[in-house]
């Protein structure tokens, strides 16, 4: 990693010099809530002035840029009596502007998951290799629990991270391509000062933060809550609507499709991103549900997010962005349900029989 | 017709309306890029957007709009008495559409309303199930050219015909649309079934949910969000009622 300093107008020269030339995605404001609060999305943009540095938090995660929500694996040639295949991996160059650092955690994640396991996806690949991603850092917003998850600060998986010190942001440069862009640049060689300034940013990110989740021990709880009847209270409340899904940075789970070309010569496999909340999640051939009621769907996507990856690989897929749950129209989100958790199981832990003493 | 060495049969079809804006029919007519290949997967026996001909011997009936007037009951038996399958499609078929806003007052005072006291012949508007036997249901106002398409192809090449189980939020999300709740709006995408791709609230339109209810849906949350949001509940039961889509979750 090279540390740099670049004022914030000669970064906005940078960022105009690479998005005019290349396929880029930046914040932007695309609507004010009734509530009077700006609604921001990751949008293509095509100059600086298009982007909102300052943005809050986007309604939807960065992963649609790496796991799109509907993806043509491959198409199918019919010729007599035959078939081929064709596969297309190929993706174009993409640059990713203003990511959090939990939104490159997600993306982290969905490295171990998409890459690192015994079946490498080849069409996630192509699209994470031909990415160049500028994070940024933020004060988080009140609901924002991503440091319960240790996922507030990140040291990899970006070529660019700006941390804002004032009229500077101090760069963390973690790429040849991204040093190499810059060279055209105006920078400077941090100093005490910079460094200090960085250092009380990062405290002031750190003591910001008013949503603590304990996760500590959670995939024990949850391995003990499996028949807790939380999981009814807070499934009558899901409208299975799968919003949670489509707007968390790490849910990957899909669904693959065939169609036939209306020519019947052909057809496509086409991947499609779901969501364990929709009521079909877990229905088989012959039409057996396996998990027919909301709070058996709600608890599974719990587990997957806190439990399944803990217990496996020593992570929790969750990173505290609480995109699922301001999105949720029911209003569950992921404080209230494991608190409530947690809540029944110490509150009956006060009703123990106190040890026997030896005497 | 060959596919994978099977040799197919066009599937002889025959389009029928009732009392309906026959949009749906048109939309079917529509999308020149595909309509071809469309029409070549059938042997159009009758459909009256498409051929001039006029023939009885169809297996598939595609019907569209809703039942108003004694006739149409005739009709709609004999056609099913034809055909082997009967597909209802557009909300009007499938749940009574539009029309079924008439239903919500008197009749003679609908008469006077519209054709100024004229004698007409007109009852309360039902669905096709009211009537006959419906085998498939293609819901939409109007429906959905690449869901009929993916259906006939489904039909004729004997492999599994279904729709989405889920609502529309899930492509509403995908469209990164903002939520028309955050807008201070009522939308029936929470709970209508998707495959609409979202059309109305990608254009800002709160979802009428003229595609019906999706599966297994969860009404009582829904309506406790639109009391937590202070939304109006007579707003509600007016979309909810617009299509007749949700005629049983009306008294609820």
């Amino acid at each position: 990693m090279i540390y740099k300093v670049i004022s914030k107008t000669e970064f906005r020269a940078f960022i105009d010099a690479i998005v005019k030339e290349n396929r880029a995605y930046g914040p932007q404001k695309v609507d004010t809530g009734s509530n009077g609060k700006p609604i921001y999305q990751f949008m293509p943009v095509k100059s600086a002035a298009e982007i909102d540095f300052d943005y809050t938090v986007t309604h939807s995660s960065a992963k649609h840029f790496f796991l799109p929500y509907r993806d043509e694996l491959s198409h199918f040639n019919f010729t007599d009596g035959n078939w081929e295949q064709e596969v297309n991996y190929e993706a174009p160059p993409t640059i990713l502007i203003g990511l959090r650092p939990c939104d490159i955690n997600a993306i982290n994640i969905l490295d171990d998951v998409m890459l690192h396991g015994a079946y490498p996806s080849p069409y996630y690949l192509a699209r994470r290799k031909n990415n160049f991603i500028i994070g940024m850092d933020h004060l988080p917003l009140p609901d924002c629990f991503c440091h319960s998850m240790n996922r507030h600060t990140v040291n990899h998986g970006f070529n660019l991270f700006c941390s804002d010190i004032g009229e500077s942001y101090y760069l963390s440069i973690n790429s040849s391509k991204a040093y190499s862009f810059l060279k055209e640049f105006e920078l400077q060689e941090p100093t005490y000062e910079d460094n200090c300034r960085l250092i009380e940013r990062r405290k002031d990110i750190k003591h910001s933060f008013e949503t603590k989740i304990e996760v500590s021990g959670l995939p024990c709880f949850l391995d003990i809550e499996f028949d807790s009847p939380i999981w009814q209270k807070w499934g009558d409340k899901c409208l299975s609507c799968g919003t949670c899904a489509m707007v968390c940075p790490t849910c990957y789970c899909y669904s693959v499709e065939e169609r036939f070309d209306i020519d019947l010569e052909g057809s496509t496999r086409q991947n499609h991103l779901y969501s364990c909340n929709l009521v079909d999640f877990a229905q088989v051939t012959g039409g057996h549900n396996f998990r027919p009621k909301n709070g058996d769907r709600l608890k599974y996507r719990y587990y997957h997010h806190y439990r399944g990856f803990a217990a496996n690989d020593n992570q929790q897929i969750c990173v505290g962005c609480n995109r699922c749950g301001r999105a949720c129209l029911a209003d569950i989100n992921p404080k209230d349900v494991i608190n409530d958790l947690r809540l029944e199981r110490e509150s009956c832990l006060t009703c123990v029989l106190p040890s026997p003493s030896k005497t | 017709m060959n596919h994978l060495g099977f040799k197919m049969d066009k599937v002889k079809v025959g389009s029928f309306d009732f009392t309906c804006c026959e949009g749906c029919q048109l939309q079917l007519a529509n999308k020149e890029s595909t309509l071809p290949d469309f029409l070549n997967l059938l042997d159009i026996r009758n459909f009256r957007e498409i051929s001039s001909e006029r023939h009885n011997d169809y297996d598939i009936a595609l019907v569209e709009g809703s039942i108003t007037r004694s006739d149409e009951i005739d009709r709609l038996k004999a056609i099913r008495a034809q055909a082997t399958v009967l597909i209802a499609f557009g909300s009007c078929a499938c749940f009574g559409g539009v029309n079924n806003l008439k239903n919500r007052i008197p009749q003679d005072e609908a008469i006077r309303e519209v054709y100024d006291g004229k004698t007409i012949d007109t009852m309360p508007s039902m669905k096709i199930s009211d009537i006959v036997q419906v085998d498939l249901s293609i819901p939409g106002c109007p429906v959905s050219k690449e869901e009929v398409e993916r259906i006939v192809i489904g039909v004729v090449t004997r492999s599994q015909v279904s729709l989405p189980k889920y609502p529309v939020c899930v492509d509403c999300k995908q469209k990164l649309n903002t939520c028309l709740f955050d807008l201070g709006e009522i939308c029936l995408g929470p709970i209508s079934r998707a495959g609409c791709d979202a059309v109305c609230p990608t254009g800002k339109t709160p979802c009428l949910g003229c595609r019906g209810p999706a599966d297994d849906i969860n009404f009582a949350s829904f309506k406790q969000l639109v009391k937590d949001k202070q939304l109006s509940i007579a707003d509600m039961r007016e979309k909810l009622s617009f299509y007749n889509g949700f005629a049983e979750y009306l008294d609820t």
